[in-house]
This record gives C-alpha cells, structure tokens and sequence, in this order.
C-alpha cells in the first residue's frame, strides 16, 4: 500500500516497525513451507533416475527436463499401452470440468427451485440435502459402486462424474445468494413478461456470474483430485486420470525395476497446473464471488 | 387506456391478517389516483393485488371491463414502478427498457425504436449503454419510469416511487411523473405515504388505514372536508387543529364557554380548525398563547394553547409575532366538527 499523504520530499526518520519484520518472517516461513517440496519435485524432473537415486535432491539442475517430460508425457506405464500421459491428462480434464459444471448447474437449479417455488416442505427439503454433507462418498461407496456397476457405468465417463455431482454445498451457497437477490426483480420480470426459465436464464443466471466463478473454482479443484472414486470407477487404463496415474507409476517402482522418479514427479507436476491455472484465472471473480453483491 | 373496477376487493393473509377490508372504487380512464395512508395501511397490498403480484382473497378486480383476478401479471397490460427501481443490474439502459418488449416477441427493430422515443422522452439517450450502477438516483428512477412507458400499457402502477430520492430530486420528479402521466394520459395508480405528493399529484386520493377507505375525493375535498379526524389530522402539514368542544344551545364552544360558530345539536365534540383558517386580529375574541414560533420563511408556524389545548396557527411572513397571547379570529365557515367517538365528519 502506497501512502499519498506523505510528502514525497520530506525524508521522515524510518521506524523499523518490528511487528511487521515479524507479519513477514511467519509469511516467508510459511510460503518456503509450501514451496520446497515443489521445488525438489522440480529439481528431480531434471535429473536422470540414477543420479536421483545415488545423490537424493540436489541443488543441480540437471538436464533430463524434455526427456522426462516426453517420457511422461507419452509413454504408456501399464500393460495395455493406454494410460499415457495425456490420456490421463484428458482424463482428469474430463472429470474436473465435468464435475465443476455438474455440480453447478445441479446445484444451481436445487436451489432456485428451494428459493423461488412455494414448494411444500421446502425447508426440510433444504435441510435435508444439507444432511447429506454428513454422507460423503467415502461412507456410500458400496452401495454407489453397486449402482454404479448395475448401471454398467463402470470405465465411462459417466459413471466416472454423475454419481459425485449432487451436491449441498453449491445448492447452500447458491441458496443463500438467491436469498439475497431483491424480490422485486422477480416482481418486475414477472411484469416484464418472464417465466420461470426466462427468469432463470435471463436474469439469475448472470447475477450469480461471479458466485459460479467461486463455485468452478472450488469444485474444479475438488473434482480434479478425487481419487477414491476413480480408482474404483476406472479399472481399464484408458480411463485412468492423473491423480490416480501417478499411484500407478509408484507401484512400479516396487520390484526390481530402476524407479522413474523422474517421470512420476514429472506427471506431479504436470498435475498441479491445472487447477492453478483455474484459480489464477478466477481469482479476482473468487474475491468478489464471496465477498461483494453486484445488486 | 383503462378503467380499473375494484369491488369488495379483500385480502387476508395464510396467518390470518386482514390485510385490505373489503375495498370498492372505480378508477376513470386517464385518471391519476393516489392511495396514501400511514405504513402498514393496506395501500401497497391493493397495489400488488392490482398488478397480480399479491393474490387477491375475495372479490373482483376488473380491468376495462375484463375480470383480471386470475391473469397473470404479464397479461395484464399494466406497468409498474418499484420503490427500490428493480432494475436488472447486469443489463444496460437500453435492455432494461427493452425486456419486456423483447419477451412479448417484439421484433429487434421495432423495439430499438421504441426504446429510443422513450429514451428521448426521459433524457436517457445518452445513458443508454451504460450500466445501471453508473446512473444516479434520479435516473435510475427516470428508467424505471422508460421500462414502464415503452410498453405503452393500459395502467401505470406507482408503489413509492420516490421515496429513495433527496428532497430536491423527489419534488423535481414529482412533477415529472405527473405531466409524463399527463401526456400519455394513461391511468395510474399511485401509492405514497407522503401527503404533499398525494396532495399534488392525484386527481383523486384515496385515504386509507388501518385495511380500509377513510375517504375517496379530490385534493381539495380531502383538505377541505375531511371525513374523520383520521383524514384530518394525516393530510396537510401541519395538521388540522383537533380540539375538544361541545355543542350547546346551537353553539360550538369551546374551553370556559368561548363561542367558535353556530351548529346544531348538543354533546361533545370534535372540532376540528385549519391552522392557516385563523388570523391574528386585535380585535379577536379569542386568547391564543404561543409558545414556540416555527420559523419557515415563506411563512410561520405559531404553536401554542387555545382554551388550554394544543393549537397551531398558520401566518403569513409579515405578521411578526412573539412568545405570550394574542388575540386571534377563526374565518367564519372554516371550523368542522367530528364524532368524539368515531372520529367521523358531522
């Protein structure tokens, strides 16, 4: 933050402020915290497996970097000859957008109908899709990976998304901004003509613009390192996604054979910027999705 | 153009509130009626109950003759105005306008050019692509009012329009509104709880409190001849002097006998004075004692007693007058009298 009252040629005796060397020493601190695994993990995409092996991280940065990155990139690790590394990547893409979207617009329609429609029990309708917060996937999985199975969703993508999209935290977040929307836009588009799709679309939808960002955000994320579900969903490799891929690779350094640390940690990498693209990306529709109203 | 017909119109809410009391008034074409009465009064539900927004309990509601208490509001050919605007906040100008012709299936064409006429006729033209957090207070309100004319409806409904805006702006759209309305000549339905601009704008007023009418008439009847103490002491500011007198050998008199006019009858009552209906006058047969005096500028407001109760006079600017008694007349034929028990004109 810039001062402007200060008188930019008056040389004031600067105060060492001591709690502020301290606010950045915890910051500094706690972003090394973050960043050092990542930056081993990056050393070690450089560098052959051998050395990696023989030497442990190192400061070096070595020069395997295309190397390891066409081996992750393109080389099969399973029988098949499937699961290379931009399937898998394909794969997880699939799952996140297909998750984020799902879960938005089910969760967007949930909760207009909630809000908008004098639905009888709506409350306990409301209350009791927010119970289900207490039943996440890990506690249902038999009996999802039955219907599942019955449904012969198993290795689709269908099977892969649609069983996790219901959700209760976008239908309570959207919920609580429909809320907050003033009725009297109802009233007026009701005068102006609009039904309830009309309604929807044309007015609800893009005034939750930035509350949908914070929600693709979140649920992009989410969905991109779900990692139970695909394992039990996905057994041909064609199908596998990253998070999942990236277990696979380290199964193979059991056994005898030379651990492709490079390449695992490679696909790791290759993992993680998507969704960091994503939350730069929204950022800025983030803040203001949780923070302001533009009403 | 329409006549709107409200017979024994009624509504009651699911938990039992009466919200409006069996209500029946007719409305002329072109007529501009103003519905005011202090909050919670009922006037905003009748308001909604006309637009459809509100369902209606009991009764009819016609619309040029057309039973309208099942159509939805969409179908109902009227237009109306929110106190907060309810303008779409993600639309432009121009959109805002043009929703609804655009959901009646109005060709792209055909609807710039009506936003354009309306747009020029509330000096909007140039605010047309922009947002509506970029526009102030009073032009929110002025597309408000262009979303409202350019589908050229058979009834415009005003449900307190103003009230969000700075006195200054508030009077400026006031007479807008007004000879917008007149312009257009379409019937409007208008509800306030200020008086001044029930007072101004209407054609007709109709008084209401408490879920039902206290009175229907013209500006000037409504001051002149209120028909309760309730009219009386809501509409002009300052209110009407309400003191307690009786009625004895064809006299009102008030306090130790003092003699206010002639009326027939005998008992207590109500008598009710304007304050700008009595004049300090040396000669009068009234002592009047001022407590406090109301600088305005135009004119001054004396408060004080008469006969011991709480009394307001009206003077002009010239007429100097400090704290102490004076003397003072009341204008023959100007005194009304009320009910003591139901507040009801005699």
């Amino acid at each position: 933050m810039t001062d402007i009252s200060q008188d930019p040629h008056a040389t004031p005796a600067r105060r060492i402020k001591w709690g502020r060397v301290l606010d950045h020493a915890i910051l500094i601190v706690g972003s090394l915290f973050m960043l050092i695994p990542l930056l081993v993990v990056l050393q070690t995409t450089t560098t052959t497996d051998i050395e990696t092996i023989k030497n442990g991280p190192e400061l070096l940065i070595g020069t395997q970097f295309d190397d390891n990155f066409m081996k992750a990139m393109f080389k099969a690790s399973g029988f098949s000859g499937e699961n290379t590394g931009t399937s898998m990547l394909i794969n997880s893409m699939i799952l996140g957008l297909g998750f984020a979207l799902g879960k938005i617009v089910i969760g967007m329609m949930a909760a207009y109908a909630l809000v908008y429609f004098r639905l009888r029990f709506a409350t306990f309708a409301f209350w009791l899709i927010f119970t289900t917060l207490l039943l996440p996937l890990e506690v249902r999985i038999l009996p999802s990976y039955e219907i599942a199975q019955k449904l012969s969703l198993l290795n689709t993508y269908t099977g892969l998304i649609v069983p996790l999209i219901a959700s209760a935290t976008a239908t309570f977040f959207f919920r609580q901004y429909f809320r907050s929307v003033p009725e009297e836009l109802v009233e007026a588009a009701r005068i102006d003509g609009a039904g309830p799709v009309k309604f929807f679309i044309d007015i609800l939808v893009p005034l939750s613009q930035t509350m949908i960002a914070a929600m693709f955000i979140i649920m992009f994320v989410f969905g991109w390192n779900q990692y139970l579900w695909p394992t039990m969903v996905t057994t041909e490799e064609g199908m596998y996604t990253l998070v999942r891929g990236i277990k696979q690779l380290t199964q193979d350094l059991e056994g005898t054979n030379i651990p492709e640390y490079g390449r695992a940690n490679m696909l790791a990498l290759i993992a993680i910027l998507p969704p960091v693209a994503v939350v730069i990306f929204f950022q800025s529709w983030f803040v203001k999705g949780l923070t302001e109203s533009d009403k | 153009m329409a006549q709107i017909s409200l017979q024994n119109l009624r509504k009651i809410y699911p938990n039992g509130f009466e919200a409006v009391q069996p209500t029946n008034f007719d409305i002329a074409d072109g007529e501009f009626v103003v519905l005011v009465g202090p909050s919670g009064c009922g006037k905003s539900t009748l308001l909604r109950m006309v637009a459809g927004l509100e369902d209606i309990t009991e009764g009819s509601l016609s619309i040029n003759g057309r039973q309208v208490n099942n159509v939805d509001p969409a179908d109902r050919d009227i237009a109306m105005v929110f106190q907060n605007y309810a303008l779409y906040p993600h639309m432009t100008v121009r959109k805002n306008i043009g929703y609804g012709l655009k959901n009646r299936k109005t060709a792209p064409a055909e609807i710039e050019a009506k936003v354009q006429e309306a747009a020029k006729m509330l000096n909007l033209v140039e605010y047309l692509d922009r947002k509506p957090s970029q526009l102030s207070g009073g032009q929110r309100q002025r597309v408000a009012m262009g979303r409202a004319v350019v589908r050229d409806p058979a009834l415009f409904l005003f449900d307190e329009p103003l009230s969000n805006l700075d006195a200054k702006l508030r009077h400026q759209m006031r007479i807008e509104i007004k000879s917008l309305q007149r312009r257009l000549g379409v019937t409007s339905i208008y509800v306030t709880h200020d008086q001044v601009e029930a007072m101004t704008m209407a054609d007709r007023i109709i008084v209401l409190n408490g879920g039902q009418i206290e009175q229907i008439g013209t500006p000037a009847e409504i001051y002149h001849a209120p028909a309760s103490t309730f009219v009386a002491s809501f509409m002009g500011a300052p209110p009407m002097n309400l003191v307690e007198g009786r009625l004895d050998t064809g006299q009102v008199m008030i306090g130790d006998g003092i003699a206010l006019g002639n009326a027939e009858g005998t008992g207590p009552v109500t008598v009710g004075i304007r304050p700008e209906d009595v004049e300090l006058n040396d000669q009068g047969s009234l002592m009047f004692t001022v407590d406090l005096v109301e600088e305005l500028g135009a004119h001054r407001l004396l408060h004080g007693r008469l006969a011991g109760q709480p009394f307001t006079v009206h003077v002009g600017k010239e007429v100097v007058v400090g704290a102490g008694d004076a003397a003072v007349n009341i204008k023959p034929d100007s005194i009304r009298l009320f009910d003591v028990e139901t507040g009801a004109a005699r």
